[in-house]
């Protein structure tokens, strides 16, 4: 077994058991630990030294059974009979076990029991469980068992080095199988699938074939099997075969086994645990009573998310401030120390500028899931969850939707990243599907800049500010496209029955500080190390589309500009000149006849084509196009010069109100973030998503801004 | 005469008769086994999912898996 000197532990449980604490305390290799079921979606891997011996410890998915139906318990199972990959059986398995959930935590551990590996059983949290009034004699669960059984509550130092000496002495001691004695009929029916069906037909390890029998009995899954079967008409004549014996005799072929080993964990547990008080009310269930209540639960978990994000909001805007500065004045101070040319251009404006870019996104998602991390280490994530869930379903998202949902307004990565909080995989992909809809931070300036220059001041009913109006149905607008589009792609998605919702509530306990830091510094690292790539590629390609071919500026053209007229004049001003003139200005006439329809004249076109590094680079680019120089003070703003350029052929004001909503309508729908197509690909590990989420955003933004803008001048 | 869990209107405990339907494996293995006692805490505001306590923890339970379960009121 395992490489030459290092041994290989594998650590199994169920969600919430504190697996990952004992993992983080054997290897020093911080992961996710949340009190939140199925946050451990990944395998993680990490290295001890114990008394001068090397373990490889692998931290598997937490999971309430073997019999798998997900990808996180078949990653859990496949690691056990080592067909995971390339890896080897592992030489021990640490079965880590909630001591105040014991029936339910045992039913997992007499499955792994079965697969004839060396096995140890950790009752962990026997803090809690004395909390309960729960009293438990592990020597008599060790007799039951059979295996070394050790008490630990995982969070005190002394505790890992118990479990760290357990490991040291242990004795390899390999469990019986089959020790919670399946009925006659069962043991009968699991041995003609063997006999007839997997040992002949399938590649699978011998240790296997109990576990794998029983699953194609109780669930007659024959086609969920992660192996390629061959002759499966063959396989499931002997599965009817086996679950007929257990019918015919009066049995439920579906329940059989699953009865068995709680009859025989009953029997392991009469005597061994004693319980007290069962209905005293836990501090727990008193929070409870408050949180989840029907009125103020809702309420609550409102009032969370808007402090939350009120202070996501002010805490992250001065560092984004300063880390925009940071990265302008680094590319002004290269710019004036490197020679002018090719590569000084492309470090400044397309690296530089790419870097930037990535970095600013940084304080939001950092702040966003320091907030997760509270809230999922306390428990309250899942009440949030369960108070939300039947509005959630009424849309077609789920209860846990809300957070990454919400988290959009600020900004749509970390939301997306915080996605992996849903464990099914159609509602997360819904979820991602949906959630740039929600008006990001991005969107900000251009809403601003477009309402300045073209809502009128107005106030109605003697207190509402029209532009005030138009701000938030701007974000309102965000959030029922949000919903329509849920609606819609509900119908899309082939609806699987088994998106359950049976999701555990844990106790509350306070978060562990050190795992809340350890984690989002891990998002964020995520983020700068995956989706910067995609970004900064992006940055250098739109910086080339951007700046080339090179032009020859006219010599009529004076190198510093002087415009100050109120409209547009790319003959005076070099800088316009070769935007103008690049791929991109290019592109921008060349695209005119497709946008015209919305309104949209070159400069727009320009605008939207470097807007998509990000939305609000629209603004920038603008301001080049215009010659808006930062340090000309006297001259016109981008309000008035937008306000007042004018057709030379027809002397008619080329954006007028329904040129401005017909923008502002693209702009909350199209999919113009780069970062955001990054995280998608990151995040579903493939370009399929991403293609369908630019094509069927940027399409209907190119619906609705015809339809608002061919409404608006023909009123 | 054995009732639904998801046609159990107020908070209580009752018995499990019988689990069904396409999500019955997953219920069983949660320890959601025929004979055993399940109590009601809550229902969310719009009346599903349920909160049950069984085997001594909190499941959260939509209609759809409330369905499976078949029970019987005590007393």
């Amino acid at each position: 077994m395992g490489s030459e000197d290092t041994l290989t532990i594998a650590l199994v449980g169920n969600p919430n058991t504190g697996k990952s604490t004992i993992f983080n305390g054997l290897t020093g290799l911080r992961q996710k630990i949340a009190n939140y079921p199925g946050v451990t979606v990944e395998r993680k891997v990490g290295y001890s030294n114990i008394d001068g011996q090397a373990y490889k410890i692998i931290d598997l998915p937490g999971t309430y059974s073997l019999n798998y139906k997900k990808i996180d318990e078949r990653i859990t199972y496949q690691t056990l009979i080592g067909e995971y990959q390339h890896e080897e059986v592992p030489d021990v398995v640490m079965i880590v076990v909630d001591s105040s959930n014991l029936d339910r935590n045992l039913f997992l551990a007499t499955q792994v029991m079965d697969l004839g590996l060396p096995t140890m059983l950790v009752l962990n949290m026997g803090d809690v469980a004395k909390e309960r009034g729960i009293e438990i004699d592990p020597q008599a669960i060790e007799e039951n068992l059979g295996i070394p059984v050790f008490v630990v509550s995982a969070k005190f130092k002394q505790d890992i080095g118990t479990i760290k000496t357990a490991i040291a002495n242990q004795k390899y001691t390999i469990p019986k199988p089959l020790l919670w004695a399946p009925g006659k009929n069962l043991r009968i029916a699991a041995d003609v699938v063997i006999d007839k069906w997997l040992k002949p037909n399938t590649q699978l390890p011998e240790r296997a074939h109990i576990i794998e029998a029983l699953r194609l009995i109780s669930d007659n899954q024959i086609d969920e099997a992660f192996y390629t079967y061959e002759n499966k008409e063959f396989g499931q004549k002997v599965i009817d075969e086996a679950r007929f014996l257990i019918e015919n005799e009066g049995g439920n072929a579906i329940a059989a086994e699953v009865l068995y080993r709680y009859d025989f964990i009953n029997e392991c547990t009469k005597d061994s645990v004693s319980q007290e008080d069962e209905d005293k009310k836990s501090i727990s269930d008193r929070i409870d009573e408050v949180v989840t209540h029907k009125v103020l639960g809702p309420i609550i978990f409102i009032l969370v998310l808007l402090v939350m994000f009120q202070s996501i909001f002010t805490w992250a805007t001065p560092f984004m401030d300063l880390i925009e500065l940071v990265f302008i004045k680094t590319g002004s101070w290269l710019t004036a120390i490197l020679p002018e040319g090719v590569l000084t251009s492309l470090l400044v404006d397309g690296v530089i500028a790419g870097l930037g870019g990535v970095v600013v996104f940084l304080p939001q998602i950092l702040f966003l899931f320091f907030f997760i991390y509270i809230l999922e280490g306390t428990g309250y994530m899942a009440r949030a969850a369960f108070v939300m869930d039947g509005f959630m379903t009424k849309v077609g998202l789920h209860g846990r939707s809300v957070v990454p949902l919400m988290s959009g307004f600020a900004c749509a990565i970390p939301g997306i990243m915080a996605t992996r909080n849903i464990e099914n995989w159609r509602d997360r992909i819904l979820t991602i599907m949906v959630l740039p809809f929600m008006a990001c931070s991005a969107r900000l300036p251009v809403y601003a800049l477009l309402i300045a220059a073209f809502i009128p001041k107005t106030t109605i009913l003697g207190f509402i500010n029209l532009q005030g109006v138009t701000f938030f149905s701007l974000y309102l607008f965000g959030i029922v496209m949000a919903i329509l589009a849920a609606l819609v792609m509900n119908q899309f998605f082939p609806k699987s029955d088994s998106s359950p919702f049976i999701m555990e509530l844990p106790s509350y306990k306070m978060p562990k500080w050190s795992a809340v830091f350890q984690n989002t510094f891990e998002r964020g690292t995520i983020f700068v190390k995956e989706a910067g790539k995609i970004i900064i590629a992006i940055s250098i390609v739109i910086w080339f589309l951007a700046s080339y071919p090179k032009v020859d500026i006219p010599s009529h053209i004076p190198t510093e500009s002087t415009v100050t007229e109120a409209s547009f004049s790319p003959q005076q001003d070099p800088d316009a000149y070769q935007l103008k003139n690049s791929y991109a200005g290019k592109f921008g006439h060349f695209i005119e006849p497709v946008i015209k329809p919305l309104g949209f004249d070159w400069k727009i076109g320009i605008a939207l084509i470097t807007s998509f590094a990000a939305r609000e680079v629209m603004v920038g680019t603008l301001n080049t196009i215009y010659s808006i120089k930062e340090s000309g003070g006297e001259g016109l703003t981008l309000k008035q010069k937008i306000i007042n350029d004018k057709d030379p052929e027809t002397g008619k004001p080329i954006y007028t109100t329904a040129t401005a909503i017909s923008l502002m309508i693209f702009f909350a729908l199209a999919m113009q973030c780069m970062s955001t197509i990054a995280i998608v690909r990151r995040e579903t590990n493939s370009w399929k998503w991403p293609t369908a989420m630019f094509l069927y955003m940027t399409g209907l933004a190119y619906i609705c801004s015809l339809i608002a803008f061919q409404a608006g001048s023909n009123w | 005469m054995a009732t639904l869990l998801s046609q159990k209107k107020e908070p209580g405990s009752c018995k499990v008769v019988n689990i069904t339907g396409t999500q019955a494996s997953r219920l069983l293995e949660m320890g959601i086994t025929p004979g055993i006692d399940l109590k009601v805490i809550r229902s969310a505001p719009l009346g599903f999912p349920i909160e049950v306590k069984v085997r001594g923890y909190l499941l959260s339970l939509r209609k759809a898996e409330a369905e499976c379960i078949e029970i019987e009121n005590e007393r």
